[in-house]
């Protein structure tokens, strides 16, 4: 009894002091809403390599033959410039963050909403796209975007894009839809078969339909809301919650509840369709009438690389025709670089993900960390981000 | 070193083990100090260590956009989880699914349990617990995932209710049955070794007094076997409460505390938010503990 009394005042004596200090935190660090991210020098020239690069990549990007023989396009690269590949795969882009942040890698391969996180926060350089020759075949629709770039300054490669698309059940779901509001104010039709991305960027899937269906918001980009915008698309959310069957971030349980039917319409990446498809499933996938939110990927140089030289070469390694078509054939998307779908083994690989297709490309809202400065240039206002969309998350799913 | 030196000096026997083995026996405190300190350290610096560190951090935030942690103690997050009704409805739900899970696997554990600790032969009682042993040799995912295909749409439990979609799908059900099921080994063996405890004499005697079958389970069987039953229910009570991977394969849409804890590491970044969510089920397991230990359940561990 007498121990409890002694252990029951310490603890009261800790939340004390801890309450006692608990007044005027503030978070310390760059903050978009103060302007410009930190000044960091591009590499000027392009020198030897170190013999080594160390990469945080998704799974897939850096293939070294060990998943598969035949998927390899780190061998060749290592015996051509000699630097030898460390890779070190992330699972999500907030695992990325962490990862650059230790210090320990040059380069990653960063998705719209890790890449403004890291350039804000002085993790990564600026890139000197002139030591990068096969940038110029990018296709120009991928170049110098909001989130790849700030202030005109390049900040990365292009790797490789999709897009977040409709899939449905053919048999399940008719006549085909062409909207999105099949998830959202039709969704009641197929309750508790809805799917749903789990991550809090799917808001801006939200946001997006608002755009075009509740002009009156004013929504001009689906990742810079406003409080009032915001709250519209997590009523949406909140509201579709009702009628879904289940999220889904491992890509593998969307194909398998696909093939299922436990789902039967809802946002889905190219790769999943084509899987459920190979297992004879009646799955189609449409990029419906309001545009659809995807997913672009940039390889960016760490502001600290120890091996900077070697993280250039890997660069232009990987949107070089051939390794470019290999890496977005294996992973399931449309290639930087245009030349590269001469070299796929699928010769109608480009033609499935629309490659070339920049109406298609257009129509797609790119993956953007959301900041409490408005990425649509407003000023008068300030934006939810992503810490916001984090916690709303949770609330919707309840 | 100096008492081992004078104290062996005395003792002069040869051999440093010797002597020390002779201080040791005439010092029977100094024995056990020295026999517990390795798993005292372990317990004290690697578990409780850990559970301090945890609950410091909780006071701990992150700035949101570069995600650095800030280390300055601020009630923030146990605010935002008490004042934010979405924490409860999870904190609730968790324990409903405890609750539900423990209730289920107590309720088919005990005739498990009675059949092999009273009616099998003894031979077969062997044979039993190792069949009940056998299922926790397979990985906890193939047989989540292997539920995920079974409550699938049209998949074999829907086939058994008569057709697609009769089935529960994935969704809360789903979850407390798959719970249900990967923590049942857990419950029926301290209830088997609570019932082996009761001597057949007992139930000869009671039913030589004239009890029926059921009278004699309220009078003789469930006193005995009610502290086994706690004790069992530990398990599926903690086990449930901090489970998120089953969760994420069959639960459908439903969020658990450990999907909270998870999503806070994983998508989110935020781990002083997620120490604070993770000292709920600790402060639930803490009051459960409480409670049984006032049962006397604890002995039967």
């Amino acid at each position: 009894m007498r121990r409890a009394r002694i252990i029951t005042g310490l603890a009261t004596a800790g939340l004390l002091a801890l309450s006692a200090c608990s007044s005027g935190s503030s978070g310390g660090g760059a903050n978009p809403a103060d302007g410009k991210p930190p000044k960091i020098d591009k590499l000027a020239s392009l020198g030897a390599g170190e013999g080594q690069v160390n990469i945080v990549s998704w799974a897939g990007y850096v293939e070294n033959g060990t998943n598969d023989p035949k998927v390899n396009w780190v061998t060749d690269f290592e015996k051509q410039t000699g630097c030898k590949v460390n890779s070190k795969v992330a699972g999500t882009s907030d695992e990325m963050v962490t990862l650059m942040k230790s210090g320990e890698y040059d380069l990653v391969s960063a998705s719209g909403d890790a890449s403004l996180r890291m350039i804000y926060g002085g993790v990564v350089a600026p890139v000197n796209t002139d030591l990068v020759p096969n940038y110029s075949d990018v296709r120009d629709f991928l170049k110098m975007k909001s989130w790849n770039s700030v202030d005109n300054v390049s900040y990365g490669i292009p790797h490789g894009w999709g897009a977040n698309l409709l899939a449905y059940r053919t048999d399940k779901v008719s006549p085909a839809p062409t909207s999105w509001s099949v998830v959202f104010d039709n969704a009641a039709a197929n309750a508790k078969h809805i799917t749903a991305y789990d991550s809090p960027i799917y808001i801006a899937d939200a946001a997006m339909y608002l755009m075009a269906h509740k002009p009156e918001l004013g929504i001009k980009n689906p990742y810079a809301l406003d409080d009032k915008q915001f709250n519209a698309a997590v009523d949406l959310l909140k509201a579709q919650n009702k009628n879904v069957g289940e999220y889904w971030s491992d890509y593998t349980k969307a194909v398998q509840a696909l093939k299922s039917g436990n789902t039967v319409a809802g946002t889905a990446w190219q790769v999943i369709v084509n899987l459920a498809e190979a297992d004879q499933a009646p799955v189609a996938a449409v990029l419906p009438s309001e545009g659809a939110t995807g997913w672009s990927d940039t390889w960016m140089v760490a502001a600290k690389a120890k091996h900077p030289n070697c993280a250039y070469k890997w660069m232009d390694w990987i949107i070089s025709p051939q390794t470019n078509a290999q890496a977005a054939e294996w992973f399931g998307e449309a290639p930087a670089n245009p030349k590269a779908c001469e070299f796929t083994s699928d010769k109608g690989h480009c033609d499935k993900y629309h490659a070339a297709d920049a109406a298609y490309a257009s129509k797609i809202w790119y993956w953007t960390t959301p900041t409490t400065r408005c990425l649509d240039g407003r000023t008068n206002v300030t934006c939810k981000d992503y810490a916001a969309w984090t916690q709303a998350w949770t609330g919707i799913k309840g | 070193m100096s008492l081992l030196s004078t104290d062996a000096g005395r003792s002069g026997s040869s051999g440093p083990a010797r002597r020390l083995a002779a201080w040791l026996h005439r010092h029977p405190s100094a024995r056990l100090s020295a026999l517990l300190s390795a798993p005292v350290l372990w317990l004290g610096v690697a578990y409780l260590g850990s559970l301090a560190v945890l609950f410091l951090s909780a006071f701990w935030t992150v700035n949101s956009f570069t995600g650095e942690v800030v280390r300055q103690p601020t009630l923030d997050n146990f605010r935002t989880i008490v004042t934010d009704a979405v924490y409860r409805t999870v904190t609730l739900r968790s324990i409903g699914v405890a609750v539900a899970v423990t209730l289920v696997d107590a309720a088919i554990a005990l005739p498990m349990a009675f059949f092999m600790a009273k009616v099998a032969a003894p031979r077969w009682r062997r044979l039993l617990v190792v069949a009940i042993l056998t299922p926790l040799w397979a990985s906890y995912l193939v047989k989540a995932y292997a539920w995920r295909v079974m409550l699938a749409n049209g998949g074999p439990v829907d086939w058994l209710l008569g057709g697609d979609g009769n089935g529960p799908g994935y969704g809360l059900t789903a979850t407390i049955l798959v719970l249900s099921y990967l923590w049942l080994p857990y419950m029926i063996l301290p209830i088997y070794a609570g019932l082996e405890r009761l001597p057949d004499s007992l139930l000869d005697a009671s039913a030589d007094l004239g009890a029926r079958a059921g009278r004699t389970f309220r009078s003789v069987v469930l006193p005995i076997v009610v502290p086994a039953v706690v004790a069992g229910s530990i398990f599926t009570f903690s086990l449930s409460l901090g489970d998120y991977i089953a969760v994420q394969i069959v639960g459908g849409k439903t969020q658990l505390i450990g999907n909270l804890v998870y999503a806070n590491i994983g998508a989110a970044n935020n781990l002083p938010f997620s120490a604070a969510l993770a000292t709920i089920p600790v402060l639930i397991m803490v009051v459960y503990l409480v409670a049984v230990r006032r049962s006397g359940a604890l002995e039967e561990l």
